[in-house]
């Protein structure tokens, strides 16, 4: 009954002068403490808009979103966004970069920049954060925003598409650290990906979208061991099966 | 941290630098062939040293102005109005731009006004601007406010808003007001934009503070230039010319000087 964040009847319509489009309509689902949950769904359906309601980013038109029992309206401290690229300021060290939540928020305590440095030593980004966001790599610039994201300690971390402006390789090794930096932070987070490999790789749960307006169309839990990494789970035999169902479950009518 | 280079890599950095000496050293041979040219030409009545001067009579022009202490009085005039204008429009036109980067309600209001204000050509508010602010120092420094001033704004504008809209969502997520978006991102971000606009800016007050100075104006470069070609001493336009070409390459390198600070600061 209490979950960790539940999106109730949620709606969405965007206005322009001459029209209006209906983004999401009754969507429901809910997301458990610790979960990482995947969102799929055909392009255009509004997988974004869902996050940026979810981060109070933009106003819903009806139905509730609440987090830890309290409703979401404006931005919560207790939600950190992730973007498409990783958003570095060029003009700050990698260190002022993942300050940077403390600073906006007003919680730059010592305890609080203790705490980021802890980050920093703990995924070896330490000895780098004197450097510029263009002298590190793609994935170390990644890591550093993911450090960004957690540094103000939030619980449930909202990530759109993250990985979808590095180069295969790369993404691959990201989408491990990520998820290994996720999981051993004990956070709870909300994926939203039109790569369904991504998606099966990542997630505890996968919930599949219909087109616009966007509704619930099936959820799967996936049944890989505790403790598989993303690129242990691409060599497991039923990661192809998984990718099967959902490829038929997003192209079915 | 000493590194070992390559050969190669030497003879390539050999090559650049003596480029660039290459460069510099045709840049100030033309110079100085043009003045040799011109002075020579002149010396033996090939051109009218009456209607185009000379290196040597324009010397001669400064060091006239200079022993009646009017030298440092049409500088001093000039630079006063072009640095109090250019000052005060790149401050003012920045400003509004924060205005409207802040309020597009206003931004809306205002854009036909700055539109036709950038149109317009400001030597047709002469008039208005003498009656309004005297035959003086006032009235040249408002022209060169006003024509430094919109272009400062659209610059500015422009600049603000080509920050990208991603960075801004990432800090609405992190629950940043205005004010606190405009500090960490859209400052630092125009940065650049504030250099380029400030080296337009030296430019475009010059060219006001002399057009204002060609309007009226008892003292300066412009009114020099102005009187010589009156009183028919060409002498004198050219010695002007001569010192605006200096003062305005100072005050450029002035700008350039501080773009190269800001860049380490980064």
């Amino acid at each position: 009954m209490n979950s960790f964040l539940k999106l109730d009847n949620l709606s969405l319509t965007y206005h322009t002068k001459n029209s209006e489009t209906i983004a999401i309509q009754g969507l429901e689902f809910s997301v458990e403490k610790g979960e990482f949950v995947a969102i799929i769904g055909p392009s255009g359906c509004g997988k974004t808009s869902i996050l940026s309601l979810v981060a109070g980013l933009i106003k819903k038109s009806g139905g509730t979103i609440t987090l830890c029992g309290k409703e979401i309206t404006t931005a919560d401290d207790n939600v950190g966004y992730m973007l498409q690229r990783d958003q570095l300021f060029p003009w700050l060290t990698i260190e002022k970069n993942v300050i940077l939540p403390l600073i906006i928020k007003n919680i730059k305590t010592v305890k609080n920049v203790d705490y980021t440095y802890n980050l920093l030593k703990k995924y070896g980004l330490y000895e780098f954060r004197k450097y510029y966001p263009d002298q590190l790599s793609g994935g170390m610039r990644q890591r550093a925003a993911l450090i960004r994201t957690l540094s103000s300690k939030p619980e449930l971390l909202l990530l759109d598409e993250p990985f979808s402006a590095l180069d295969y390789q790369t993404r691959l090794l990201v989408c491990d650290d990520v998820y290994k930096v996720i999981k051993s932070e004990k956070k709870t987070a909300l994926l939203v990906t039109h790569d369904i490999s991504e998606a099966i790789s990542l997630a505890d749960k996968i919930i599949v979208l219909t087109k616009r307006p966007a509704k619930v169309k099936k959820v799967y839990y996936t049944d890989f061991d505790k403790s598989a990494t993303p690129l242990l789970r691409r060599e497991e035999k039923n990661f192809s099966t998984w990718f099967e169902i959902l490829w038929k479950e997003l192209n079915k009518e | 941290m000493k590194k070992e280079f390559s050969s190669e890599h030497l003879l390539y950095v050999k090559k650049q630098r003596n480029k660039r000496i290459a460069i510099l050293v045709t840049q100030i041979s033309i110079l100085v062939i043009f003045l040799l040219l011109w002075e020579l030409l002149t010396l033996f009545n090939i051109v009218d040293s009456f209607l185009f001067s000379s290196p040597d009579r324009i010397i001669k022009t400064v060091s006239q102005l200079y022993l009646s202490g009017e030298l440092f009085l049409h500088i001093g005039t000039t630079l006063y109005e072009t640095i109090i204008g250019f000052i005060l429009a790149s401050l003012t036109g920045t400003l509004v731009a924060v205005i409207f980067w802040w309020s597009d309600f206003l931004r809306r209001v205002f854009e036909p006004y700055v539109v036709v204000l950038n149109s317009l050509p400001k030597i047709a508010l002469g008039p208005l601007i003498i009656i309004w602010f005297g035959a003086g120092t006032k009235a040249i420094v408002f022209m060169t406010f006003l024509v430094t001033v919109i272009v400062t704004i659209i610059n500015m504008y422009t600049g603000f808003c080509e920050v990208d809209k991603d960075k801004i969502l990432l800090l609405k997520s992190m629950g940043a007001n205005k004010g606190k978006i405009f500090i960490h991102l859209v400052m630092p971000y125009s940065i650049p934009t504030f250099i380029t606009t400030l080296k337009i800016n030296v430019g475009m007050s010059w060219i006001g503070s002399i057009m204002g100075e060609y309007l009226v104006s008892r003292q300066g470069i412009g009114y020099l230039i102005v009187y010589g070609g009156q009183v028919f001493k060409l002498d004198l336009v050219m010695t002007g010319t001569v010192i605006l070409c200096l003062l305005a390459a100072l005050m450029y390198l002035i700008v350039a000087l501080f773009e190269k600070i800001s860049r380490r600061q980064k």
